[in-house]
């Protein structure tokens, strides 16, 4: 592929904060018109890495071009065709939606009255034309997010960073966000985004690149990346401890996974190598054998369990602070609609 | 959400020196804004600087002897025109943080406008406002029994040393607003606020202090800032043996000078330093 087709590249990305290595040798190449997922855990280089691409941080090693121009170099040019949305929410809380775009407008240099116009399509594109008056600090998380990326999208950016863009979000924000971010990729833009949730890479990225300690560990489509970490897994609670010998086997023999039980809590968890394997199936053998499931869900890996597939072991860094982020995001689905995924998919019997 | 978006085109690119100040302009405006939706704010920091000159002038001006036997509050108002000027520092810190913290900053940062604007549009609005805290202040002196007694000339010139003093402490608050986080900062600067008002002549004649606590008064920029207005005011003073305080009118320009070379550098390198 010629250097032309791609919208990012970074090579040998290296940056230091004191001792602390945040990248160390970082490679990327994001094809033009393509949706990049960056995954990884808390402190892996994500945001450097992103701040680094959108001019805003000096590295000590490596090139990197975004839209054709030198990161370095050329800051101004790849300013014009960049939007950048950070990890919280950069818009003015005290000014309205409406104020904000046309001050980001303004600052762009459109003119005042195409600043106002523009304001005014994207207000009504992100679904916020009733709310422009409004002061940001009356938004809701979602809102404030759409209105963070409208204000990205002023410029209509050829390349578009999203940092963490669906952190701190319920379900139907997060929906609200993947569907705008999906109407950008519609338009041509290649979007960069980072997050630590799979399911999310999942929902909106063609390649995902997995990164660990500043450099990538693994790249794929998700659908690789997932054959590779063993794919969604059933997750199945039974009433009855002695229930759980005669559930694994059932569950075994249907998806040919080997389950992992915890007597304790009565639960086993097994891999769907395929994940055509329905849960459907799944409730009616478990029927069929006379097992009654308690509480049974399809979900994809958690970032913890890719990477102790990739690595051999758990995400080094703030471990307990990504999985309390990961939370309560175990049942996403492809396709599903986002809103109604964290119940749709359990079923409780 | 289907609806085509073409790329707008920019009408000016490059950070010329017009576009400086087109973007200075949006962002002094930007602030203007703010005042318009949150008044409270302004009202609040304009009520503070008000309820200090009632408590002197009500409370404590019995109790204080002014020198020459002059009116007590045309003597308390030059100091407390000075004094607002410092308790503006923590807002121009307070503006400052919370963008860089909000990631406002890292937004304008990674857009092409004009750097500079930045922190020019920051001092731009701040100035506007202590104009305004200025002449309200000056209303307030003339309600209570306060006169400007020298030429309008002098007057004026009073003014624009008042107004120069903050200009300097504008790159102070933005200095500590680039290097400082969070409210504890804020907390941290308004404490500054007060030794930096009240150890000065405003109130108190330094003479009256231990000697090595009058010397700092002396030269706290604030007392010479104080000294010259209460000359170009025709407002009573308590004069003094020192050089600072026998040269006031000239420290009252050199001292924000001084602050400007110090902090104006050190503002801009801060500010170029948050691509570290
Ligand atoms: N300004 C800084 N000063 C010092 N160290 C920093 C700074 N910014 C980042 N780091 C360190 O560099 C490493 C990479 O940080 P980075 O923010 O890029 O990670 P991340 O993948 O975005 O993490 P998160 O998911 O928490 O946002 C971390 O170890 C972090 O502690
Ligand atoms: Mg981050």
């Amino acid at each position: 592929m010629g250097s032309s087709d791609l919208a990012v590249v970074a090579e040998g990305l290296r940056k230091r904060y004191g001792d602390k290595v945040a990248l160390d040798g970082f490679d990327l190449s994001v094809p033009r018109g393509t949706v990049c997922g960056l995954l990884g855990p808390n402190g892996a280089g994500k945001t450097t890495a992103v701040r680094i691409l959108a001019t805003l941080q000096c590295f000590d090693g490596g090139r990197a071009e975004v839209a054709g121009y030198d990161v370095a170099t050329e800051a101004a040019q790849v300013r014009y065709r960049i939007g950048l949305v950070g990890q919280n929410a950069a818009v003015d809380e005290v000014l309205g939606g409406h104020q904000n775009l046309v001050m980001f407008g303004k600052l762009y240099r459109l003119g005042a009255k195409a600043a106002r116009q523009r304001a005014d399509e994207l207000l009504d594109r992100f679904g916020l034309a009733e709310v422009g008056g409004k002061p940001v600090k009356s938004y809701s998380g979602g809102m404030r997010r759409r209105l963070d990326l409208a204000a990205g999208m002023i410029l209509a950016p050829s390349v578009l960073f999203l940092d963490e863009p669906t952190v701190g979000l319920d379900p139907r924000g997060r929906n609200e966000v993947w569907e705008a971010v999906r109407a950008l990729v519609r338009q041509g833009t290649t979007v960069l985004l980072t997050t630590q949730y799979l399911d999310e890479a999942d929902q909106l990225a063609d390649r995902v690149s997995v990164i660990d300690t500043g450099r990538v560990i693994a790249e794929g489509t998700p659908d690789q990346l997932k054959t590779k970490t063993g794919g969604d897994r059933i997750d199945l609670a039974v009433h009855d401890r002695e229930w759980l010998a005669l559930a694994a086997r059932t569950v075994e023999q249907l998806t040919g996974g080997t389950p992992e039980l915890d007597e304790e809590d009565r639960k086993l968890s097994v891999r769907v190598a395929n994940s055509d394997t329905s849960l459907i199936e799944v409730i009616r053998a478990l029927d069929a054998a006379g097992v009654t499931a308690e509480d049974i869900a399809l979900r994809r890996p958690t970032l913890d369990e890719v990477f102790l597939h990739l690595t051999g072991r758990r995400p080094v860094g703030e471990e307990a602070k990504a999985e309390k982020k990961d939370k309560g995001r175990k049942n996403g689905k492809k396709d599903a609609p986002v809103a109604e995924s964290a119940g749709a998919q359990e079923v409780n019997a | 959400m289907t609806a085509t978006l073409d790329r707008p085109a920019p009408a000016a690119t490059g950070g010329g020196l017009g576009n400086v100040l087109t973007d200075s302009v949006t962002l002094t405006g930007r602030s203007l804004a703010h005042w318009v939706r949150n008044p409270a704010t302004l009202i609040a920091s304009l009520a503070f600087n008000i309820v200090m000159v009632l408590m002197f002038a009500f409370l404590f001006g019995g109790a204080m002897a002014v020198p020459d036997g002059g009116s007590y509050r045309e003597f308390l108002m030059p100091g407390m025109f000075a004094m607002t000027m410092i308790f503006g520092i923590s807002m121009t810190t307070i503006a400052i943080s919370t963008d860089v913290e909000r990631g406002v900053t890292d937004r304008f940062r990674s857009m092409p406008m004009a750097p500079a604007a930045i922190l020019i549009g920051r001092a731009v609005a701040d100035m506007l406002f202590a104009v305004v805290t200025l002449v309200v202040m000056m209303l307030v002196g003339l309600a209570i029994g306060w006169r400007a007694n020298g030429s309008v000339g002098a007057t004026l010139g009073a003014m624009g040393l008042i107004l120069l003093l903050r200009f300097a402490l504008i790159w102070v608050g933005i200095f500590l607003g680039l290097v400082m986080r969070g409210q504890e900062a804020v907390a941290g600067v308004q404490t500054l606020e007060f030794p930096l008002g009240f150890l000065s002549n405003a109130f108190v004649a330094p003479s009256t202090m231990p000697g090595w606590l009058g010397a700092i008064a002396e030269w706290n920029p604030l007392s010479s800032t104080v000294t010259a207005t209460r000359v170009l005011f025709g407002n009573p003073g308590w004069g003094g043996d020192s050089w600072v305080v026998a040269n006031a009118s000239l420290m009252a320009v050199v001292w924000p000078l001084v602050i400007l070379a110090v902090f104006l550098p050190l503002a801009v390198r801060r500010y170029a330093s948050l691509s570290d």
